[in-house]
């Protein structure tokens, strides 16, 4: 056996069932033991999407997503997906093959100090100095990926480390880090004050954000919120944490959310924060948060508590477990009057949009089509305009949103999509995202076709950089600069040339068929909305 | 602004000085002073670093150092609460007119000359950050060489152990 070996090994031990990546000369010894593996490989188009597909594998899973891809170029390519999965939380395990460890440092062709650039951007990363070390660096990885804050872990490892010879195979069956014990249990006396203080609010409510979904905690959420009837709003990252036509939940907060959500969150008397960050997005002024109000923050990772909003009670620990802790707890309280204004705010303050009826709006469309999705269908909204009017209009029903909410990286819908198929072949995925954002990513089309995987994707096209061009129309007066996307391809041409069925909508008359044709069959579609170009999220 | 000490053991490992002292540069925060050196375990180092900054920020630093991976334990502390020390190493010119008043100062401030030359001499000052910052100031107004300081190492005083 030799460290390549052992490397695929440790996969198997993990239960890892697919690896995404781009081969090189340094990560070669890798590649050709995976072929003595059940695991499968997915030759990803370019080493960013494998990050990207690896994170939209883990979110449907709920296991570390894996991407292997070579030194240098390979390694630094990869960096965009690191960094967007570390924002997000979403954990990874990504592979690099390195130079030979003693050519380390001199400058040879392909080498980067990988471990140094992504230092920033992972939760922890090894270089492997030793192939004994093999097995134990990735059950620490894997361990360290999907516990606590979850996110991405870097292994790189030089191409003569991949071939040295290893004797013994054993995989740890534990992990020993004296540097690492997240708290998991929610601390008992600040659970006890949470509840006093449920007890005594006239107008709580729970913003939600990712870290429940990655806690899978949306069970012992809803069980807890329709005890007591306890309102809940989200965050992006939060999007899917309840049906979005609960009666109990009351959308998206932040500058792109719903105003009641805002005004709720704004109005209340006591307000839990569960894994969420108070980020800038969500909560533009954290001033406002904590005045006249008791502010609880539930958070697995403690610097996130008190980082943007000095809470009133800091609860550290996982979702899951301090929802099951709060189940335990038997108290009284009242918040009808509170729920009869939040539904009046829901009422009242809903947006009305006034589409141009000369094209698709994207508002009805995705409403339309996401009525029309299977109840489990998974939907990746990419970023820009796309992602805003798919953050507000989507219809969350059993199934999950995926989006990047901290990063905010273009081009992210149709690898996650592809990673999120993989995951789940049984249920629907579908990728929207605009016309900037799909041409970051098209060249994934021939990795869905090579490896037969059926995403379905919508492009609203509009010619424009849509969500910069809203920002220069808005802070610039319409001095639009470098946003038009002219010379784009011509989209039917892009499907014929990859094998995929094309459909364009140019108006909201016939949407309906038009969706059922795009959802009829398991199968890669590519449809082209037409909307229009001056369109505003706000 | 407030002054904290961080008295941070780390895994004595390659790259964790790098990591420790890039998140400070990363987030923004001040680094005043940064020593570091083994402990009597040979895999832990015991690194010291002074830095200012508002309340939130040095609570956000402990926090942030807490959650590198190969930090084992952080100890934060006001410098009144700790004994402190500075050793300095200042090199600098002198003539006949001003060897007497060098020699003063470093009387007064308990330096040590630990080496001479015809035209130099080298001061070396193991005391409080304050004291040594003094000393520094005093030899300014002669012509300092150069100058080297460990910065800003600190321990707990005995009683908060008891």
């Amino acid at each position: 056996m030799i460290g390549a070996d052992a490397m695929i090994k440790c996969l198997e031990a993990e239960g890892v069932k697919v690896v995404f990546g781009y081969p090189g000369v340094a990560i070669c010894p890798f590649y050709n033991s995976i072929l003595n593996s059940n695991i499968r490989t997915v030759l990803i188009r370019t080493e960013q999407n494998a990050a990207h597909a690896a994170s939209g594998m883990a979110r449907i899973t709920g296991r570390p997503g894996v991407c292997a891809v070579t030194s240098g170029p390979g390694a630094t390519n990869v960096i965009t997906g690191i960094a967007t999965a570390f924002a997000d939380s979403i954990p990874l395990v990504c592979i690099t093959g390195q130079v030979v460890s003693e050519l380390i440092g001199s400058d040879v062709f392909q080498e980067a100090d990988i471990t140094g650039a992504v230092e920033s951007f992972v939760k922890y990363s090894y270089l492997i100095k030793d192939v004994k070390d093999i097995p134990r660096v990735f059950k620490e990885a894997f361990h360290i990926a999907n516990t606590g804050r979850k996110g991405p872990v870097l292994i790189d490892v030089p191409i003569d480390i991949q071939n040295a010879p290893l004797n013994n195979f054993a995989y740890p069956e534990e992990v020993n880090l004296r540097t690492y014990k997240p708290t998991v249990k929610g601390h008992a006396v600040q659970i006890k004050k949470v509840i006093q203080e449920l007890q005594k609010a006239k107008r709580p409510i729970i913003c939600a954000g990712g870290g429940v979904l990655l806690s899978e905690a949306e069970e012992e959420l809803r069980t807890f919120v329709e005890k007591y009837r306890i309102p809940v709003v989200s965050t992006m990252m939060g999007i899917g944490v309840m049906p979005t036509k609960h009666p109990l939940y009351y959308g998206m907060v932040g500058n792109n959310g719903r105003p009641y959500a805002n005004k709720a969150m704004n109005e209340s008397d006591l307000l839990i924060m569960v894994g969420a960050r108070v980020a800038d997005r969500a909560v533009s002024q954290p001033g406002l948060i904590t005045r006249n109000k008791v502010l609880v923050h539930i958070d697995v990772d403690p610097a996130e508590i008190g980082k943007n909003a000095g809470p009133t009670i800091p609860l550290v620990g996982d979702a899951k477990n301090i929802f099951q802790d709060f189940l335990k707890e038997e108290f009284s309280c009242d918040h009808d009057e509170w729920l009869d204004t939040l539904d009046e705010y829901r009422r009242d303050l809903e947006i009305h949009r006034n589409p141009n009826p000369d094209y698709v709006d994207p508002a009805a469309f995705i409403t339309a089509l996401s009525e029309k999705m299977q109840d489990d269908a998974i939907y990746v909204a990419d970023v820009g305009q796309n992602q805003i009017w798919s953050c507000a209009y989507h219809v969350v029903k059993k199934g999950r949103f995926l989006t990047t909410g901290g990063m905010g990286t273009m081009g992210y819908s149709i690898p996650a999509a592809m990673g999120a198929k993989l995951a789940a072949p049984e249920r629907q995925v579908i990728a929207v995202c605009g016309d900037g954002s799909f041409q970051m990513s098209m060249m994934e089309l021939a990795t869905m076709r090579q490896h037969n995987i059926p995403v379905k994707i919508i492009v609203l096209k509009n010619n424009y950089l849509g969500m910069v061009r809203e920002y220069q129309h808005y802070t610039y007066q319409d001095h639009y600069s470098v946003v038009d996307l002219s010379g784009s391809p011509d989209l039917s041409m892009i499907a014929a040339a990859y094998g995929m069925r094309f459909q364009r909508l140019e108006r909201m008359e016939h949407v309906d068929e038009a969706i059922d044709a795009f959802l009829e069959k398991d199968a890669s579609v590519l449809m082209e909305c037409v909307i229009d170009p001056m369109d505003l999220v706000k | 602004m407030n002054k904290r000490i961080y008295s941070v053991l780390v895994e004595n490992r390659s790259g964790v000085l790098s990591k420790v002292a890039g998140l400070f540069s990363r987030r923004s925060y001040n680094i005043d002073s940064l020593a570091v050196g083994e402990t009597d375990d040979a895999s832990v180092s015991c690194m010291t670093i002074v830095s200012t900054g508002d309340e939130r920020t040095l609570e956000q630093i402990e926090k942030q150092l807490n959650k590198k991976l190969d930090v084992i334990k952080v100890k934060t502390f006001e410098e009144h609460q700790s004994v402190s020390r500075e050793l300095m190493l200042c090199k600098v010119k002198y003539n006949k007119n001003n060897r007497r008043d060098i020699m003063e100062i470093c009387e007064i401030m308990k330096a040590e000359i630990v080496d001479m030359s015809k035209h130099y001499l080298m001061i070396q000052i193991c005391s409080t950050p304050e004291k040594t910052r003094l000393l520094l100031t005093m030899l300014q107004s002669i012509s300092i060489v150069e100058v080297a300081r460990t910065g800003t190492l600190a321990l707990l005083k005995c009683a908060e152990n008891e």
